[in-house]
């Protein structure tokens, strides 16, 4: 029986967020750092001719200025696309990128000197658009990529040609979704401390992955990386955002190594868009085969991604669009093509349900007005394409659980959906869709063939447990589930665990927070650490009660023979005689993804593999004021298939804070450049929901107990989100008749449609009525 | 220009020299090493910084010190009693009315400013009266649940 998980918990560092005492980045002592600032282009592609720091240098106050002389090595959080610098050297790619930064004694200083940088750049033709990039004359971003093409993706699975001969209805559209920004609470910031004396360097930062930053600067700074310390405070959210590491991070860095000190960096809202690597626009035209009772036989997807200025995670985000095709329908026959473009505007990059959201949203919509057409409910559609795990799908992703059945029923009847479907009022209706992710890349993008996750536990004289580990909590809850996995293993109180996180000098490495992988990966290295720990405290008590370890039960702080229940030892006194034997115990556990989880043999056949899929279906219900074309979301519902919830109070707010993720990105969300300036770049621009336009969302969890998960678990935070989008177009079709083929659909977009489409509408009715 | 102010800033009564140019904000996270108001934008626009003035919510962040001179100033460092969490930061504490945390301390204080001139509000209410602030984490589902019911906590405390 379950002790300790399964049952909601507070996260356990919730009250220094609620107390005010949970110190992020910016809240840290930076009383003796000097104030770093960055120059940044005014153009969006240009030919650096000139920089000259001589005036800025010189202004009192003044303690250093770098730019890109300062720092000649690439950095990229992919090993094989590393094509950006810290400060642009020779060209700058976009409005805003870093060419130049100061550290001085305080804001004022600091900003007077940044005007006295000169600098003077040739602009060269910039474009802005997929289609602008990749047009015959387009002006070439970089060297080696004639087209602007970044990387082109070619997969084809089953035999494509065969399947939509199959079919009974094929199906073409074209989607386009728009740019968006992760826009956590938190702006980036770094302090960066060096010590020219034992020539160390230690940096606090805003990372979701400080074993990222740690590799990046010892490379960028050219310094041995066991003279790098890095920290990760509380973290203001992430969302992505945070999985590369940023050119903010590094400046700070040679800003701190050249007066050898201290420097804080704080950028602004503003200066935190422009660093951006958010979900590129990306225009998705796809095509479905399917049988008259729905069944899907072919797909063939071709997706194009406006990725911005650098690499950054490029590859990999047109790899998941394709590869994510796969894994939540039975779709045996699917041809993919992938194109990444670089653009003269901020680089793109991770952001929640990385590079799956807008195909999945093509997919859904697709799905749902197709089933329309066949006369099938949407509902029936997607059950006529389930998946029977355990099974490998045709680009090799494993499946072990599955659990997307339970959830299709689970808000089919909460929303009512087959009572309410089609007799709602005029301009009201309801839209359904499903989603998955992973949970947790099953090839790491350093192969180093190291475990995936390591956790250490301490227990001392005290009798508590330390558990150490490496494993960022960005709000998400991953210090939580540490703690709870110690203490569901070893039959102790929550709070006799204590988790300490992120200072590469304490903690063991991680590969940070990111594809959803904490929960899966270091909540089974925080288990098999505690078993550990376990079987040392049982042999312990064994040795007091002089029987042999398999009659010893732990349960509630205590120790006792199964079955004479009278003589139990506490815990505290079998720590004790643990550590008669050793000493302080230390122990650790680690987690290594299986063979078969690592994906295909294919060219990019790593990406999108995963130990297990969340599953997700949510229904959406709206009401559209026709002659604003506002939409009002009423409500939601929402399963989404976790395999097991540790702690079901944090999967519920996982999954309520992607669907409205998702709501965003339906609604409102969407960067808007002019001339490579952008003018979302605030929070009144940059429109997320505010509490005002947010819906009551209802959660389901639904429970498929995964094999190979911790406690049976998979990921809760990234799966529902790419389901809000197409479930809320669905039902602005369902409420209006209209389809709309765009993200997000604000208003004016809204408007603009439906007039066109009721012109068309009149059109062919006034025609019909000429030709009675 | 500088001046002298009277603050009393969670209780305690603090006599100080400002600049005129200095923002609350920044007296209270760089003088007052009170970092729980979080700048999240670049003026008036997430409610991170939202503190209580004279009992009445605040956006630090485009509030100069001196223009509240003589003002009674709480922030979220103040709310806890004898280290005992208030009604809502222990509301938003055990229903994860928090994720990340950086919104918190200004939805907390904005919250604590509905419930002192409105201690049983709708739902309409206490969406009305964090419009402002922004929150990227919860959807806000689980923010307005912990208003409720440290809203009904602190009703049934005080029955």
């Amino acid at each position: 029986m379950n002790k300790t998980i399964g049952k909601p918990v507070p996260l356990i560092d919730g009250v220094e967020k609620v107390t005010g005492k949970a110190l992020y980045t910016a809240d840290l002592d930076g009383r003796e750092a000097l104030v770093g600032r960055i120059l940044r282009s005014p153009v969006s592609h240009g030919k650096i001719r000139r920089i000259d720091t001589t005036k800025a240098g010189a202004l009192p106050g003044v303690m250093a200025v770098v730019t890109g002389d300062d720092c000649d090595m690439t950095y990229g959080v992919i090993p094989i696309a590393m094509n950006e610098y810290p400060m642009a050297r020779e060209k700058v790619r976009y409005r805003g990128e870093p060419i130049a930064a100061v550290a001085a004694l305080d804001a004022e200083t600091a900003e007077q000197a940044l005007a006295l940088i000169e600098v003077v750049i040739d602009e060269l033709p910039a474009v802005y658009t997929s289609a602008e990039a990749r047009a015959a004359d387009a002006s070439q971003l970089h060297e080696k990529k004639p087209g602007n093409l970044e990387r082109d993706v070619h997969h084809s699975f089953g035999d494509i040609a065969q399947g939509f001969a199959a079919a009974d209805l094929v199906r073409e559209e074209v989607f386009d979704c728009a740019e968006i920004n992760h826009a956590q609470m938190e702006p980036h910031a770094a302090l960066a401390e060096y010590d020219p004396e034992r020539e160390r360097l230690t940096l606090h930062s805003v990372t979701q992955v400080p074993f990222y930053v740690h590799l990046t600067l010892a490379r960028c700074l050219g310094m041995d990386s066991s003279r790098v310390r890095v920290v990760k405070p509380f973290v203001g959210g992430g969302f992505g955002a945070r999985t590369e590491t940023l050119n903010f991070e590094i400046i700070a860095a040679l800003l701190a190594r050249k007066v050898g000190g201290k420097v804080m960096m704080q950028l602004t809202r503003e200066e935190s868009f422009l660093t951006h690597r958010g979900r590129p626009q990306t225009q998705v035209k796809l095509k479905l085969g399917l049988t008259k009772a729905g069944k899907i036989t072919g797909v063939e997807c071709e997706v194009t991604m406006a990725g911005g200025a650098y690499a950054g995670y490029g590859l990999v985000t047109i790899l998941y669009a394709g590869a994510l095709l796969h894994g939540i329908y039975d779709v045996p026959n699917v041809k993919y093509d992938g194109y990444r473009v670089y653009t003269n505007t901020p680089p793109c990059g991770a952001m929640r349900g990385h590079g799956t959201v807008d195909v999945r949203h093509a997919f859904e919509c697709l799905l749902d007005r197709m089933a329309g057409e066949l006369g099938l409910d949407p509902f029936a559609l997607r059950r006529a394409n389930l998946l029977a795990a355990p099974m490998f799908t045709a680009n090799d992703l494993m499946i072990n659980s599955y659990g997307l059945d339970e959830c299709l029923d689970k808000v089919e009847a909460a929303s009512g959906w087959a009572e309410r479907r089609g007799k709602l009022p005029a301009g009201s209706g309801l839209g359904m869709a499903c989603s998955h992710y992973v949970s947790g890349a099953a090839k790491p993008v350093h192969w180093t063939g190291e475990p995936h996750a390591v956790v250490s536990m301490k227990l001392d004289f005290d009798g508590s447990v330390t558990v150490l580990t490496g494993a960022s909590d960005i709000g998400q809850g991953s210090t939580t589930i540490v703690a709870l996995a110690a203490a569901e293993v070893l039959s102790i109180d929550l709070n006799r665990v204590r988790v300490v996180t992120n200072d590469s000098v304490i903690t063991p490495k991680d590969n940070g927070s990111y594809s959803s992988r904490v929960t899966f990966m270091v909540g089974n290295a925080a288990i098999e650490a505690a078993k550990e720990l376990r079987a040392k405290l049982v042999a312990a008590a064994a040795k007091k009660l002089e029987v042999s370890p398999e009659e010893i039960e732990c349960e509630g702080e205590s120790f006792f023979i199964r079955g004479a229940e009278q003589s139990v030892l506490p815990f505290h006194d079998v720590a004790i005689a643990a550590l008669a034997e050793e000493g302080t115990i230390t122990v650790k556990g680690t987690f290594t993804t299986p063979k078969e989880a690592q994906g295909g043999r294919h060219r990019g056949g790593a990406v999108g593999s995963t130990m297990g899929f969340s599953y997700a279906a949510q229904v959406v219900e709206v009401s559209i004021d026709e002659d604003t074309g506002q939409i009002s979301v009423e409500k939601v519902w929402a399963a989404l298939d976790c395999g097991f919830a540790i702690n079901p109070l944090a999967v519920e707010g996982q999954i309520e804070g992607s669907v409205w993720m998702g709501l965003g990105q339906g609604l409102s969300e969407e960067t808007v450049y002019q001339d490579g300036l952008p003018v979302h770049a605030g929070l009144m621009d940059y429109r997320f929901p505010t509490i005002a336009e947010s819906p009551p969302i209802d959660v389901q969890i639904v429970e498929s107990i995964d094999p190979l998960g911790p406690f049976g678990a998979k990921e809760a935070g990234e799966g529902a989100l790419s389901g809000f989008p197409p479930a809320l177009v669905n039902a602005v079709a369902d409420a209006l008749g209209l389809e709309v083929n765009f993200l997000p659909v604000t208003p004016d977009r809204v408007l603009a449609a439906l007039m066109k489409y009721r012109r068309a509408l009149a059109k062919k009715q006034s025609k019909k009525e000429a030709g009675k | 220009m500088k001046r002298i102010v009277n603050l009393n800033v969670n209780g305690r009564q603090v006599e100080d020299v400002v600049a005129d140019s200095l923002l609350l904000v920044d007296y209270l996270r760089d003088r007052q090493g009170l970092t729980g108001a979080k700048k999240g934008c670049d003026g008036g626009e997430c409610g991170a910084c939202t503190v209580l003035v004279d009992g009445r919510p605040r956006l630090a962040c485009i509030t100069l010190a001196a223009s509240v001179d003589g003002a009674k100033i709480e922030t979220i460092e103040g709310q806890a009693k004898n280290g005992r969490l208030s009604a809502l930061q222990r509301a938003f504490h055990e229903n994860l009315g928090t994720q990340c945390g950086f919104c918190t301390p200004g939805m907390i204080m904005a919250a604590e400013g509905l419930l002192k001139s409105n201690s049983d509000p709708t739902e309409d209410q206490i969406k009305t009266a964090l419009g402002g602030n922004l929150c990227r984490c919860t959807g806000y589902v689980k923010i307005i649940r912990s208003v409720q019911l440290a809203a009904r906590a602190t009703a049934e405390a005080t029955q």
